[in-house]
Parts: structure tokens; C-alpha cells; sequence
């Protein structure tokens, strides 16, 4: 259950900074340690630069979310990257460490991957990408 | 936003400081590159203390500059890496090999005037 919701435009490279300043403000409300912080700012920036480079525009959206556990309430974060850019032509493809289109490291997404504890994308060629991920709260 | 490249004898020292946007972190490696040309430094410390996350571009880019000045025929060290950076990093499974660091400014002028002398 999403709880609060706050979106950032991302249309240039400042929008990239916004975002992940953003979710670096909210993992830490939300209780986060350090180490956390940094893995959510890293999602958020690989992510918002993925939306930069390949769809020109998007936004980035930031919520606190809950789930019942054994051990009562369990908060999080969750990030949703949207865009309506060309999409993923090969899901498989673009998550293999090392595959790079922009001359990058090829470490984007599947870094985020393991960043993150959920991970999911949505994506359909001309019509854009969406891509949810989410980090519980130890 | 520029970061502020100071000369200290034959070396040059950098502490970044400000948010690296993508564009702040490549004129920042045409500025080093620069700045090694016209003063004939020997030597690069760039201390990261103040930097709270290193994602898959900055990586490349600092990696970049490091090879970038030893080409030059500039050493290169880095420091200062955040023990949250550092975790973040292996975890995204970016491996800045070949890339001399340190715990901190003083341990990376140290192994640098050591190469050096070698």
C-alpha cells in the first residue's frame, strides 16, 4: 500500500540530481541506515538516466510503503520510474551485467536489481517503460 | 558547478564537494586533464569524503580520469571512499580495478610520493 506519494520531472541532467536528492530525503524519513540511503540514491540515479538517455523524459515517483509481516508493519520505499520512450525491445538482454547501448557500463539495471528487493519492469516497444522497485525496511 | 582543483608543489589535490551532476563530473575530468598539462604535475589525489554516492556514470568517469592522466604520465589516487559508496558499488558489481585509493588525503599523498621515488 502506497502511503504518500511525490514525483520528479526528468527532462535534463538536473532532473536526474532532483530525483535521487529526493529519495535520499525520503529513505532517510522513513528510517533507512546510511548504507541503505546510498543503495536507494544509486537506484534512483541509475534509473532517472535510463529515463534521460533513452526516453528524453519521464518521472521519477517516490512513496513510503507498507506491508504486514509476522513481525508487525514493515515500511519501505518505493520508486517508480515511468516513461514514454521507445521501451525495451529485449527485457533479458538489457538485464545481463555488462550490455551497454550508450557506451556506459552496462551496469544500470542489473545493479538496481540487486540494490533493491523488488524489481519489476513493464515495458512495450513505442509505447515506454515503467519500471517499479522497492526496499524494505530491516 | 566546477570543482576546485588546487597545485600543491608537484601535485594537484581535489576534494569533491559539490553534487556531481553528469556535466559537473565531465568538465571536471577536462579540468583535471588540463590543469596536469599545464603544470606538469606528477601526481592526482582526488579525496571523495564528501561524496555520498557513486553510481554506474560517475564510476566510469572517475575510472576514466585515471586512466586519462596516466597516459599523461600523472599517478592518480583516490581516497576518501565512503564505507557506504564502497558496499553500494561491489553490490552493483562495478569493480574500479587498477584504480589506486586510500583511506585519506594524507595516506594518498603518502603512496603517491612512493611511486614516485620507485
Amino acid at each position: 500500500m502506497m502511503k504518500t506519494q511525490s514525483c520528479v520531472e526528468v527532462k535534463n541532467e538536473w532532473g536526474i540530481v532532483a530525483a535521487r536528492q529526493a529519495g535520499r530525503s525520503l529513505s532517510k524519513e522513513i528510517g533507512f541506515g546510511s548504507v541503505d540511503q546510498a543503495r536507494i540514491t544509486t537506484a534512483i540515479s541509475e534509473l532517472s538516466r535510463n529515463i534521460y538517455l533513452y526516453a528524453k523524459r519521464g518521472e521519477i515517483c517516490l512513496g513510503a510503503v507498507e506491508r504486514p509481516t509476522k513481525m508487525g508493519m514493515q515500511k519501505g520505499i518505493q520508486i517508480i520510474a515511468r516513461d514514454h520512450g521507445p521501451g525495451i525491445p529485449d527485457i533479458r538482454q538489457v538485464m545481463t551485467d555488462g550490455f551497454t547501448t550508450s557506451g556506459g557500463m552496462g551496469a544500470g539495471l542489473p545493479g538496481v536489481k540487486r540494490l533493491m528487493d523488488e524489481f519489476l519492469i513493464d515495458s512495450e516497444t513505442g509505447e515506454g517503460t515503467t519500471i517499479t522497485t522497492t526496499k524494505w525496511l530491516r | 558547478m566546477r570543482v576546485p582543483i588546487l597545485k600543491l608543489h608537484q601535485y594537484l589535490l581535489i576534494s569533491v564537494q559539490v553534487e556531481l551532476d553528469d556535466q559537473t563530473a565531465l568538465q571536471f575530468q577536462e579540468d583535471l586533464l588540463s590543469k596536469i598539462h599545464v603544470e606538469g604535475s606528477l601526481g592526482v589525489v582526488i579525496d571523495l569524503t564528501s561524496v555520498d554516492m557513486i553510481d554506474s556514470f560517475i564510476a566510469k568517469v572517475l575510472g576514466d580520469v585515471v586512466d586519462m592522466s596516466n597516459l599523461m604520465g600523472a599517478k592518480v589516487v583516490l581516497t576518501g571512499i565512503q564505507p557506504a559508496v564502497a558496499i553500494t558499488l561491489i553490490d552493483m558489481g562495478i569493480k574500479l580495478d587498477n584504480v589506486p585509493t586510500a583511506l585519506d588525503l594524507e595516506q594518498g599523498l603518502g603512496k603517491l610520493q612512493q611511486e614516485l621515488e620507485e
